[in-house]
């Protein structure tokens, strides 16, 4: 189990986007594992502490319902950056996204989209998942699943082309 | 064409969903045949494709990776160790864990180095007592237990008595076996028992207790043990099918099935709990 700390960590700190929240999360996420883990170890460990950092990180924000955690907007720097990074009209929309490989601004695209096509695209793309294993650890069919990847990317290509994130 | 209006998903075509699926190398060769003889006249799923391919090169996973840094990593080995110290599991527990406790067990210690020290005393414990009480014969009756299971899936060899009434399962071992299996019918919460038959395991013969969750078959193999021992069950995957092994009642007991595994454990703890 503990070979998953990282991407334990990892969701936590997409879901939460806070250091601080994320950090309570898997604290109170790997004292659930260590006290459950004797019965299920040998069921795809990986996911399965996903599944609690998952549960947990969706009980704290639940719980802190209201309170906005999240401080991730746009800095006075990052904004003359967008706006100096806007793409010409006559800019290629797929060389304007393989320019803009910042990922300080694809790091905030992703923060900003919705939590549930967040950890889709998290589980997907960073600890590259199948869609089945996404299925059990968000609790959710596969079609779903697929879908909700498809409107993250969706959310990133658009913002990013339209936005132009380029350095 | 324009990302934008690519991205509509208004009037586009249904199959992105696949050409996506094929990007995440999630369909098998005659999936991925279909689906391109199909792009090769389609400007939608073109263009989805193209999208996602402009998109991974922008995703570089180890710039938006958040791995677990030190001072984390340190105050959550304070934080364990300060549950490991608290009675959170009985030493009888530790007992039980077998096999899968000692490897889990040393992988701690491989991921925990530092902090070893702080609860170093209570690991030791589990490891000896791991080490005490490990059963060579485990890996075998595995498997025995899934080619029971194998062969009791071929036709005509799943019941000797085929009932879904409790009442009738159990009486029917009388005489053939030398002990009263534990028959209960969970038909309730969605696991109807079917039958019941002799098999042969750990080199005895064991009762099989056949239930069904919708297309699925879950053996239930009990055969008493020498002593009272209890233990929780504890999980193991063996060429695709789901095994969960406990001890209750002075029984020893297997379920095996090609169930999905949640369903496994369900069903294991709907059995456990039923008078």
């Amino acid at each position: 189990m503990l070979p998953h700390l990282s991407a334990a960590h990892n969701l936590a700190r997409w879901l939460m986007r806070d250091a601080e929240a994320a950090e309570d999360v898997l604290q109170d996420a790997m004292v659930r594992a260590l006290t459950y883990f004797p019965s299920f170890k040998d069921i795809n460990s990986r996911g399965w502490l996903l599944q609690i950092v998952r549960n947990t990180a969706y009980a704290s924000m639940k719980l802190n319902r209201g309170v906005d955690l999240v401080a991730i907007g746009i800095t006075e720097e990052g904004l003359t950056d967008f706006i100096s990074a806007l793409p010409s009209e006559d800019d290629d929309p797929e060389m304007s996204l393989i320019k803009s490989r910042d990922y300080r601004h694809l790091h905030h695209l992703i923060s900003t989209l919705p939590v549930d096509l967040r950890e889709a695209l998290v589980l997907r793309e960073l600890e590259e998942l199948s869609y089945k294993e996404i299925a059990e650890i968000t609790q959710s069919p596969i079609g779903t699943v697929m879908s909700r990847l498809w409107r993250a990317r969706q959310n990133l290509v658009r913002a990013a082309a339209t936005q132009g994130l380029c350095k | 064409m324009t990302v934008a209006r690519g991205l509509n998903p208004a009037g586009r075509c249904d199959r992105i969903l696949l050409v996506q699926a094929q990007f995440d190398s999630e369909l098998d060769s005659a999936q991925t045949a279909r689906l391109q003889a199909h792009r090769a006249t389609c400007a939608d799923c073109q263009a989805a494709e193209r999208e996602l391919t402009a998109l991974r090169t922008l995703i570089v996973p180890n710039e938006l990776y958040r791995p677990v840094h030190g001072a984390v990593r340190q105050r959550l080995a304070a934080t364990l160790a300060a549950a490991q110290r608290r009675p959170v599991r009985g030493l009888v527990e530790l007992q039980t864990e077998h096999r899968s406790a000692r490897q889990a067990v040393f992988s701690w210690i491989r991921g925990w180095r530092q902090s070893a020290l702080a609860f170093g005393a209570g690991v030791g414990c589990a490891t000896v007592l791991a080490f005490l009480t490990l059963s060579p014969g485990e890996q075998t009756v595995i498997e025995q237990v899934i080619a029971g299971h194998v062969r009791a899936l071929q036709p005509g060899h799943l019941e000797d008595i085929i009932s879904t009434d409790h009442h009738a399962v159990k009486p029917w071992f009388d005489g053939r076996i030398d002990f009263s299996p534990p028959v209960k019918d969970l038909e309730h919460t969605g696991f109807p028992l079917e039958g019941g038959r002799l098999d042969y395991v750990a080199g005895r013969p064991v009762a099989a207790l056949v239930y069904r969750r919708a297309n699925h078959i879950i053996n239930l193999f009990v055969w008493p043990r020498a002593d009272d021992f209890s233990a929780e069950p504890e999980a193991t995957e063996r060429n695709g099918y789901g095994l969960l092994h406990w001890a209750q009642d002075g029984m020893e007991i297997w379920a095996v099935s090609d169930v999905d595994p949640v369903q496994l454990r369900r069903f294991v703890q709907s059995w456990r709990q039923s008078p």
